[in-house]
């Protein structure tokens, strides 16, 4: 078949972590724009999700760090975090090993990727499943960015990642949902912890959304460090989706900044055409 | 290269159970696995997250540690901010430049 969904969200643990102590209107809206997400990705009725994600040292580190990586697993377990500080509880998710090959081949055509079969998932990507997938019924091909620190993978590297992803799975007689899962702006982890940078997410939003690919990759990581911080890198994310739907648009659904969550919160879904 | 070690010590106890358990159970033969300096030793033991975010720990995984030693967010965040009132500006890595705040 080929790609059937692809969208945006928001990942920051914050955002089952610490739930209760978010604005109730503004969270629940939030929450509904993942749950709306959730009904379009049932509607789309993939086989499969792929998960573009930034993990956080859950398994890579830097005695041996992979800018890309695919995961090529059975099965997986999340979170590595501990339950009761992420507000999930541990699962396990199955995988898809014999597809996540194909497309690992496929891609590696043009790409040069890493590949896993043990991968344990953090909040990067416990969150979106969380909403997006809750009974975690649906086979996930976890996919890895390097973006929390230098040397980082350029932005055209990461495009190019993007439509080597959208050839695969148009390859693959398999329906493929893929979501990419980051930033925008945001200063994780620090004691700038809640400082968001509404208009430049918004400004980054824009171009994403018209997916103007020359403007997305004129980004340069020195810049967003210092406007949209070091989880700004996270924009890898996104832009491996535009990459993905190249030549098509995306509707927003979602975006707040929500200081507890630690991030601008998102949900965004592009056209598959 | 030090933080690396302090920064793979600190890694390992978030991801492995087996270092956690010998954290508790034995943590001077567990830290002389690690080619950690003094100071460095001292922040683990301590704990001193502050210190050790001063140091350039990467927040990620500094994160995930101060849950580990128990810090409540609000605590885990002032302990940073406090660390950086006691030891200075941030040595090294991500957090290491002084423009990086407004």
């Amino acid at each position: 078949m080929s790609l059937v969904f692809a969208g945006v969200c928001s990942h920051a643990p914050g955002i089952t972590g610490r739930k209760e102590r978010a604005d109730p209107k503004v969270r629940d809206a939030f929450y509904a724009s993942y749950d709306r997400m959730r009904l379009a990705l049932e509607a789309a009725q993939p086989d499969a999700l792929v998960v573009i994600a930034a993990e956080h040292f859950a398994n890579f580190f830097m005695n041996n760090m992979p800018s890309l990586c695919v995961g090529m697993g059975d099965a997986y377990e999340g979170p590595i975090e501990d339950e009761a500080w992420l507000g999930i509880r541990r699962t396990r998710v199955p995988g898809t090993p014999e597809l996540s090959k194909r497309l690992i081949e496929d891609m590696m055509r043009s790409v040069d990727l890493a590949y896993a079969q043990e991968w344990k998932f953090d909040h990067g990507i416990m969150v979106p499943l969380s909403f997006l997938t809750p009974r975690y019924d649906l086979p996930v091909i976890p996919v890895n960015i390097n973006c929390q620190g230098p040397p980082l993978i350029p932005l055209t590297r990461v495009w190019e990642f993007g439509r080597a992803l959208r050839r695969a799975c148009d390859q693959a007689p398999e329906r493929i949902a893929i979501v990419g899962t980051g930033g925008i702006s945001h200063w994780p982890a620090t004691p700038d912890s809640g400082k968001i940078n509404e208009p430049w997410d918004r400004a980054f939003l824009d171009k994403f959304l018209d997916n103007r690919r020359d403007e997305l990759l004129a980004y340069r990581d020195d810049e967003t460090w210092r406007e949209a911080g070091q989880g700004g890198f996270e924009i890898r994310t996104f832009i491996a989706i535009a990459g993905a739907c190249e030549g098509s648009t995306g509707e927003l659904w979602f975006y707040a900044p929500i200081p507890i969550f630690a991030v601008g919160c998102t949900v965004a879904v592009m056209k598959v055409t | 290269m030090s933080l690396y070690a302090v920064q793979k010590l600190i890694y390992q106890l978030n991801r492995d159970p087996a270092t956690r358990t010998r954290y508790q159970s034995d943590l001077d033969g567990l830290l002389a696995e690690y080619e950690l300096t003094p100071e460095e030793s001292r922040a683990i033991r301590a704990p001193d997250i502050g210190l050790l975010y001063v140091m350039g720990v990467n927040g990620q995984l500094l994160m995930h540690y101060a849950a580990l030693c128990g810090f409540e967010w609000n605590a885990y965040i002032d302990a940073m901010k406090e660390g950086e009132r006691k030891y200075g500006p941030v040595r090294t890595g991500l957090y290491s430049r002084a423009d990086s705040r407004s």
